[in-house]
């Protein structure tokens, strides 16, 4: 057994969350990285890692974003931020982005999230809230298609909701597709069955997080 | 056969009321801007509009449904921080939204254009974008029916095109324009050059000619 438990710090920052889940992608790997926070995954990408960035609005090897008058209307990420093309990029059109997604091409997406279960089921397009307007975009052909999503969000909620939950009771994305969640507190693994392991923890031990969270836990074993 | 039209109301002409409106780009990039203030300009009303998003600040789809032309929303992503034309008009129930996940949004006009009748896709099943829809096993894992998208017209923008409508795009303007191309009754496309046939090396011809049916030029 053997979780690393970093009891002596804080929880991580935005920024060092980003950096350990960048830590954790394999070399060379194809991956699609969701708007937001997952976005950010990709300033700690540097290009000895031979990651190769896709944009489901038909890219492949995206660069860091475009500032001043590197910024060119024709060329923007899938969160419509002016973007670059690194040597070997690609252009292809919408149906041929999603077919390589949904056809398992992608090694990984990181996707943002409001919950995923102890089953790996995602919620992370709609609120279910009566005035809120539904927006889907790529998450439901990202969550079924890469072969591997992770979540990348803080454990917590604004009011101290676990994020991490038996049940989603948000309107679900897809159904057990999530592999690892990246959060402030702790790294998990869901492996299938429910069960669920954490592989690190930040500003507080593993009991400590046990106690905080209503879904069983164990101890990730290398 | 393609037509190069003098002006973008020309390339606009003939759009009646209740058509089903392909309109291509991805947010801005590959919005094709002048043929949607033509299409304000000719009036056509309680249009199906099909685009990714559902407008951005006042100009482009939204004004076009400021205008009051837009019964139904057929899209990816309509809520955005600067979507406020729709949002109004969802909200006070005077336009319906069909939400489809982006890669389904794309893979109907591709089967429409290509000739399929509906396809399998895991995507959405177990949601509520799922709902009603039938679903299928295949090979242990579920799967759920998605029908084409076929439309009366598709208003997209390309980079160049020669006399014969074949077009090249540019960068990730290109998005939806070439399926939406292939899935509409008559194919309007907005370029900023028009070249004549052969100045196109045909081995980087992404949208053949015979998919397009009017062409128009606008400032660059």
């Amino acid at each position: 057994m053997s979780v690393a438990e970093h009891t002596d710090r804080g929880p991580l920052t935005r920024e060092e969350m980003a950096r350990v889940l960048a830590g954790d992608i394999p070399r060379g790997a194809y991956v699609n990285l969701g708007i937001g926070l997952p976005t950010t995954v990709g300033d700690h990408l540097p290009p000895s890692s031979g990651v190769v960035l896709h944009t489901e609005n038909g890219m492949l090897g995206m660069g860091p974003a475009a500032t001043g008058d590197a910024a060119d209307p024709d060329l923007i990420n899938a969160g419509k931020v002016p973007v670059t093309e690194l040597p070997g990029a690609s252009y292809f059109h919408h149906a041929d982005s999603f077919a390589m997604m949904r056809g398992g091409h992608l090694d990984l997406c990181v996707l943002g999230a409001y919950q995923v279960s102890a089953s790996g089921d995602l919620a992370n397009w709609h609120t279910g809230g009566p005035d809120a307007i539904p927006a889907v975009g790529g998450a439901m052909d990202l969550a079924v298609g890469a072969r591997q999503v992770f979540v990348l969000m803080p454990l917590f909620t604004r009011t101290g909701e676990p994020k991490l939950v038996r049940e989603c009771t948000y309107p679900l994305t897809a159904l057990r597709c999530v592999n690892r969640v990246y959060t402030d507190v702790a790294t998990f693994e869901i492996i299938g069955g429910d069960r669920v392991l954490v592989r690190e923890t930040w500003g507080l031990s593993f009991s400590e997080l046990r106690s905080r969270i209503d879904v069983p836990l164990e101890r990730h074993v290398c | 056969m393609t037509l190069l039209c003098g002006s973008v109301d020309e390339a606009v002409s003939g759009i009646a009321d209740g058509s089903t409106v392909l309109v291509g780009g991805f947010g801005t990039a590959g919005m094709p801007f002048e043929l949607i203030d033509a299409l304000v300009r000719q009036g056509a009303r309680g249009l199906t509009v099909v685009s990714n998003n559902a407008g951005n600040a006042d100009t482009g789809l939204a004004a076009l449904l400021a205008a009051g032309q837009v019964s139904k929303v057929v899209c990816s992503f309509p809520r955005q921080t600067d979507s406020w034309v729709f949002d109004g008009l969802y909200r006070g129930g005077k336009v319906e939204l069909e939400l489809v996940p982006q890669g389904t949004l794309a893979e109907r006009m591709r089967a429409a254009g290509a000739g399929i009748g509906g396809f399998y896709t895991r995507t959405g099943v177990g949601t509520l974008l799922a709902e009603g829809k039938e679903t299928r096993e295949i090979d242990g894992r579920t799967y759920v029916l998605e029908l084409p998208i076929a439309a009366d017209v598709a208003l997209i923008s390309a980079h160049t095109a020669d006399t014969l409508g074949n077009l090249v795009y540019r960068k990730t303007a290109r998005n939806f324009a070439p399926v939406m191309a292939t899935a509409a009754t008559t194919t309007v496309v907005q370029v900023r050059h028009v070249v004549e046939p052969g100045a196109l090396d045909p081995e980087a011809v992404v949208t053949p000619g015979i998919y397009v049916d009017r062409i128009v030029r606008v400032a660059s």
